[in-house]
């Protein structure tokens, strides 16, 4: 109820306080111009939270560095996406061509992904993904000038397959939304799971937005597989969970999934979500110090907890500040800087990681179970995992 | 897949089914007796269930949260009629779709505003929250059967009062003929707070009781929206008791073409509606 109140308070100050800094920066190096990054995130709509949180987390790590590197001050350009495909060309162009940002951090939504791609091919500005989990955006699409501080699809998924077998699951059903990012992760768990040996004895796909379960959680009981395993994210994630519960199908065929079925759901999920079981590149309860740090600061600042796509945010943040600072402050020359962005090795909450050859992360995956609440590690389920970027030439 | 396969899904199927006709029930009565198409039908359905969820927060009692957001929604009901849909009488459809499709901003704007745009969840009542056991893995929660038993209530209430009370046969009448009601001496403007503010109640109810199952997101009127529509129109525009079968048929064949026809479920109630126009093209039940 009072959390607006209580954001935009601390916002305001972090605002005021970053202008004043900014604007102190820009005086004590009067001959120096702004370095331009342009966010391209959802700021209202289904995917509001999620864009809020990845721009939190690209301010906090700016912030850190007092909101400028190597003497330049920051200027920010906010665009709203609304998460719709549509928008995506005409809202890139107007920042590559007429606000000649150096660098544009966005989108959440894969479809956004994929038209603004398209928009800053060859051109002078460097995309940073936040979020869109796309194979596409690292794979057949990829760029010299478009990074990812996320995942993949494929990577969220894939290392599920082997552990469901190691669990001892030799049937398994799997079912997701009938759209892109579920067809990935449905497929990645395929690829691993049965190269190990296991069989997926029937794939689920559920009209989207369809959450009218009933009818699918009834064939998966009268399948009786030895476990399922599904990708549903948000509000979707939380009716899924809620209804294999009450169907009285959790105490007896596991619940395996992509993190996403349990990211930022469990408190609405209840009890429901106990024992769920996940792969994810992330986890809230990460026990290293630059997580807890991060934590730390981001309650203190936006007086909520940090979540994945914060994080994400903020390693888009770093990746900016570690490679302008490596270049001394030059964002004139993008080859030189893209050169030193695929050099970089970056200190994430999640832990450290680097870019593939297609510029997706190569990053441990966890092995995570919801207990009391929270999604605590029970293992890394694979180490510096990298995505096989397939179809790309980079 | 053996007969206990087919029992449980039909009683997915109807209770799916009563439930879309708690959702669409208000939307006929209010179009057959008022001729008023409210478009944000679907976000008093989400306005219920974000009520359900505040007050089950702040009681943590479902049932008064229950009484008190049914309440609340009447009084929303009664107030968009009297200072908003009141100017629209005398006007054509399209000044409707404006005001009702601008409620739909109003309402979600309030939403996200007052709730934020994280997904939310409302508890089973712990009274409601067992389960009876169907086959050997598959239990039927019984919050689901309350939902069920809600529904019919509803459908039986409203078959009662529309056959057998004075206002009932004021509703029908406006349906058949509103000049010749207002003509005979009848309130009519009253009759149009009542029944408008029942409608409100009615889409309200159904977010209210299904809380406790669905999740609670942005945009989850629009959702719900789509699916009366295909109900309404199957059944007859303005039509009661052909909003009930037409909410049982779609609750069948969405039940089992997710299952049997997985390949066209996402449009097999489209494809049904199309076939059912082509026959009917009034719907199955216009007056």
């Amino acid at each position: 109820m009072n959390n607006k109140k209580k954001i935009l308070k601390p916002l305001l100050h972090a605002s005021i306080a970053a202008c004043v800094a900014s604007m102190s920066g820009y005086l004590s190096a009067n001959e120096q111009t702004p370095i331009k990054i342009g966010m391209m995130l959802p700021f209202s709509g289904v995917y509001a939270g999620l864009g809020e949180a990845a721009r939190n987390g690209l301010k906090q790590a700016l912030k850190e560095n007092q909101n400028t590197i190597s003497g330049r001050p920051i200027e920010f350009i906010e665009m709203d996406t609304e998460a719709k495909p549509a928008r995506a060309p005409e809202i890139t162009s107007s920042l590559v061509d007429n606000q000649k940002a150096d660098f544009i951090v966005g989108p959440v939504h894969s479809g956004v992904a994929m038209g603004m791609i398209k928009s800053i091919k060859g051109k002078d500005s460097i995309m940073i993904i936040p979020n869109a989990g796309a194979n596409a955006a690292t794979g057949a699409f990829c760029q010299p000038n478009v990074f990812r501080t996320s995942f993949s699809s494929w990577q969220t998924a894939y290392p599920m397959g082997k552990e469901a077998f190691d669990m001892g699951y030799k049937k398994v059903v799997t079912m997701s939304w009938n759209y892109g990012f579920g067809k990935e992760s449905l497929a990645a768990f395929n690829e691993s799971f049965t190269s190990a040996g296991g069989e997926v004895v029937k794939k689920i796909l559920v009209p989207f937005p369809k959450t009218e379960f009933q009818s699918y959680l009834t064939e998966i009981a009268s399948i009786k597989p030895d476990a399922v395993f599904v990708f549903f994210a948000g509000g979707g994630a939380v009716k899924f969970v809620k209804d294999y519960d009450a169907m009285g199908l959790k105490g007896k065929i596991p619940l395996l999934g992509s993190g996403f079925l349990t990211e930022g759901t469990t408190k609405a999920q209840g009890p429901a979500s106990e024992g769920v079981i996940t792969t994810l590149h992330y986890a809230d309860s990460l026990d290293n110090a630059k997580n807890t740090t991060f934590r730390q600061q981001y309650q203190e600042q936006y007086g909520k907890p940090a979540d994945l796509f914060s994080v994400q945010g903020y390693d888009a943040g770093q990746l900016i500040i570690d490679a302008v600072t490596a270049t001394k402050g030059n964002t004139a020359d993008k080859d030189a800087l893209i050169k030193q962005m695929e050099q970089l090795e970056i200190d994430s909450p999640r832990g450290a990681f680097k870019f593939s050859k297609a510029h997706n992360p190569i990053q441990n995956v966890y092995l995570r179970k919801v207990v009391d609440g929270q999604n605590t590690v029970m293992k890394i389920a694979q180490q510096n995992l990298e995505d096989p970027a397939r179809g790309c030439k980079l | 897949m053996d007969s206990s396969f087919y029992l449980v899904q039909l009683l997915n199927a109807v209770q799916y089914g009563l439930l879309l006709f708690l959702i669409a029930s208000g939307l006929t009565l209010v179009f057959g007796v008022m001729g008023i198409l409210n478009l944000a039908h679907g976000s008093m359905y989400m306005i219920g269930a974000y009520l359900a969820y505040y007050f089950t927060f702040l009681t943590d009692n479902f049932f008064l949260a229950f009484l008190i957001s049914g309440a609340i929604a009447l009084i929303i009901g009664f107030i968009i009629e009297r200072f908003l849909i009141i100017h629209l009488y005398k006007r054509d459809h399209l000044d409707q779709v404006l005001l009702t499709v601008g409620l739909i901003f109003v309402f979600n704007a309030i939403q996200s505003f007052v709730w934020g745009n994280d997904p939310l969840g409302v508890e089973v009542p712990s009274l409601l929250s067992g389960s009876i056991k169907l086959t050997d893995i598959i239990e039927y929660p019984v919050y689901r059967l309350f939902i069920s038993g809600v529904c019919i209530v509803v459908a039986v209430g409203m078959y009662l009062i529309i056959n057998r009370t004075k206002l009932g046969m004021m509703i029908r009448a406006g349906e058949s003929d509103r000049n010749m009601v207002e003509n005979l001496g009848v309130d009519i403007s009253k009759l149009f707070t009542i029944v408008f503010a029942i409608g409100v109640l009615l889409s309200a109810l159904a977010g209210i009781v299904s809380a406790p199952i669905v999740s609670l997101v942005p945009g989850m009127g629009e959702h719900v929206l789509i699916s009366c529509f295909v109900v309404v129109v199957i059944g007859g525009l303005g039509s009661i008791k052909g909003a009930f079968v037409a909410a049982l048929i779609v609750g069948l064949v969405d039940t089992f073409a997710s299952v049997l026809l997985p390949e066209i479920s996402s449009m097999s109630i489209y494809l049904l509606m199309a076939l059912i126009l082509l026959v009917k093209p009034q719907g199955l039940f216009k007056n």
